[in-house]
């Protein structure tokens, strides 16, 4: 298993990246799927890698207790900031969700417990491949879940339409609430995680570019299901170790495929009605092509 | 010194204006967030740098001809990439992410041309002349900024409340159809729209590439984010509104930063977006249209 150790050496950190993107792709999910558009992900997830990194390196308590602080803090501030932030609709919640995002990276920037500019350096290496791989299928269980309950009928009704959900009953602002609360709190211990095996996180690790290429993965794989965002990220986490051979274009193959799939596949990549239509024409060309012959 | 900021901060205060204007513009009439509005600032810079470099224009000719540059990059984005989505009637999420693909490949396109590094206008370009008044010292270059600024912003105001053209604009920001079915040429408007609002934004990145005497093909992305700040704070779609926004914003933080501390100084922007959606989400002079964003 030499060419193992060798190929586990080289990419374990692309591997661990994997299932964290993906944690952070399903993260901006359960947003959207509440047709929240934020774009506050990605300080949610840097509170949650400072959390879970200061109690790792200022404590000696175990790195669950490290993963559970980095999820409930950032639950515990999009609860506060989402009261009054959720009143706010369409392109003026991702604004506003932005500009509190930049707000975080400023005052994470000017603190003495955060490192300031220079950020944490040295935490501890503790975040194993079984963490991610039990973390994202606990979400995935979750999140399915989710769906076929009442809550997830309920986002999928306040997404349709809602004007109509609230005249049925349905409590709007609670559910936006929740949906922000949660979204927050995976996206706050997929940040403990990465912070765990990266070592070292700074305030730019969590800025607009990183909000972006969250909602980037989710938007590429498809917001229809939960298999969408997590190829998504699983997918746009590669394509950059795979386009290493075009060097300082690798960027501009990047953003053209994001042009493409929002132009071509506007339900991402992950569209079973698409798939199934083209299993469809394929399946059925077969038989013609040979009949006609 | 409390009249030196003040003369800093006009200048600085009429470039974000004048950049925030041809976005806010786009967002008035095609109901697009733009992002890539910000890159193509940064081309409208590097393309007045190639043209004194190569060509020897004088400056005046050269900003002229990088406005029409910008101005054809912006035409070729609505062309390649707005108008399928257009045609589409895709949700306002598409474009937004769409454009942030542009952004990706203007950008990474730029530094793979042009280098990573600074660049510098030959010498000679900048005037040098300053005056003094007193205490008072105002460069040229300060005081063409915020002419050349004022010139613009006053043309495009007028042609907008005073032509006939401005009154069809306003038409399609009220109603794309209704002034579809009133006889106006929507479709070529909107080409026009695009092709002046990133003309503006070259001359914009002009300006600031002059002021500072640096370009970088990273300058676009924290001005994009000023803009953002400035639009919402003025209005979303309202252009007086984007003019008084950009001026106290570059007041704001020239302010901060000679009172406050320069730490600060990135915040100030979103600070004041993040509080100003919370308490009047149409803007600080909007009695906007409420859009179905």
């Amino acid at each position: 298993m030499d060419w193992w150790d060798g190929f586990w050496s080289t990419y374990n950190t692309v591997i661990f990246s994997l299932g964290v993107n993906a944690m952070l792709a399903l993260s901006i999910y359960v947003t959207l799927s509440c047709g929240l558009l934020s774009l506050a992900n990605a300080a949610f997830m840097g509170i949650g890698a400072y959390a879970a990194s200061l109690i790792s390196m200022q404590t000696g308590l175990p790195f669950p207790v490290a993963l559970a602080v980095g999820g409930a803090l950032p639950a515990l501030v999009a609860l506060i900031i989402g009261i009054p932030t959720l009143r706010l609709s369409g392109v003026y919640l991702a604004m506003a969700t932005l500009g509190f995002g930049e707000v975080v990276r400023v005052v994470v920037l000017n603190m003495d417990i955060t490192g300031g500019p220079l950020g944490l350096n040295g935490i501890p290496l503790k975040t194993e491949w079984w963490h991610i791989v039990l973390l994202l299928a606990l979400t995935l269980y979750i999140l399915a879940r989710m769906r076929r309950s009442k809550i997830g009928r309920a986002f999928e009704a306040i997404k349709e339409d809602e004007v109509a959900a609230r005249l049925m009953g349905v409590n709007v602002a609670g559910y936006k609430l929740l949906a922000f609360v949660i979204g927050a709190a995976i996206a706050g211990v997929a940040g403990g995680l990465n912070a765990h095996y990266t070592f070292t996180i700074g305030p730019g690790n969590y800025a607009f570019e990183n909000a972006v290429e969250i909602l980037t993965m989710a938007v590429f794989g498809g917001t229809g299901s939960l298999v969408g965002p997590t190829l998504g990220g699983m997918i746009l986490t590669l394509l950059p170790e795979a386009l290493r051979d075009f060097n300082s274009y690798r960027a501009v193959v990047n953003g053209l495929i994001l042009v493409l799939v929002i132009l071509y596949l506007p339900k991402g990549i992950w569209d079973p009605r698409r798939i199934r239509h083209w299993v469809k024409t394929f399946s059925q060309r077969k038989p013609q092509a040979g009949g006609s012959n | 010194m409390l009249e030196q900021q003040l003369i800093n901060a006009l200048s600085l205060g009429s470039v974000y204006a004048l950049f925030a204007l041809g976005f806010t513009l786009v967002f008035g009439v095609l109901g697009v967030i733009n992002l890539s509005h910000g890159a193509i600032f940064m081309l409208g810079s590097y393309a007045a740098l190639l043209l004194i470099e190569h060509f020897a224009l004088p400056l005046w000719l050269a900003m002229l001809a990088a406005m029409l540059v910008s101005g054809l990059i912006g035409l070729a984005v609505d062309c390649l990439v707005l108008r399928p989505l257009r045609a589409r009637n895709a949700p306002h999420l598409a474009p937004m992410i769409a454009t942030i693909g542009v952004a990706t490949i203007l950008t990474s396109l730029a530094q793979g041309l042009f280098g990573a590094e600074n660049k510098r206008f030959p010498v000679g370009t900048i005037p040098e002349e300053s005056y003094n008044w007193g205490n008072l010292h105002v460069t040229a270059v300060q005081i063409g900024i915020v002419v050349i600024s004022f010139i613009l912003m006053l043309v495009l105001l007028a042609v907008m409340r005073r032509t006939q053209l401005g009154r069809a604009l306003r038409a399609i920001a009220e109603s794309p159809k209704a002034a579809y079915l009133l006889g106006i040429n929507v479709e070529g408007l909107f080409y026009l729209t695009s092709f002046a609002a990133a003309a503006l934004g070259g001359a914009a990145g002009v300006l600031v590439g002059l002021s500072f005497n640096a370009i970088t093909p990273f300058m676009g992305q924290p001005m994009l984010h000023k803009g953002i700040a400035v639009i919402i704070l003025g209005g979303m779609g309202d252009i007086r509104g984007a003019m008084i926004a950009g001026l106290f914003l570059g007041f704001a933080e020239v302010l901060t930063v000679a009172y406050i501390s320069s730490d600060f100084r990135d915040a100030v922007g979103f600070g004041l977006l993040f509080l100003i959606l919370l308490v009047k989400p149409s803007g600080m002079f909007g009695k906007v249209l409420e859009r179905k964003a």
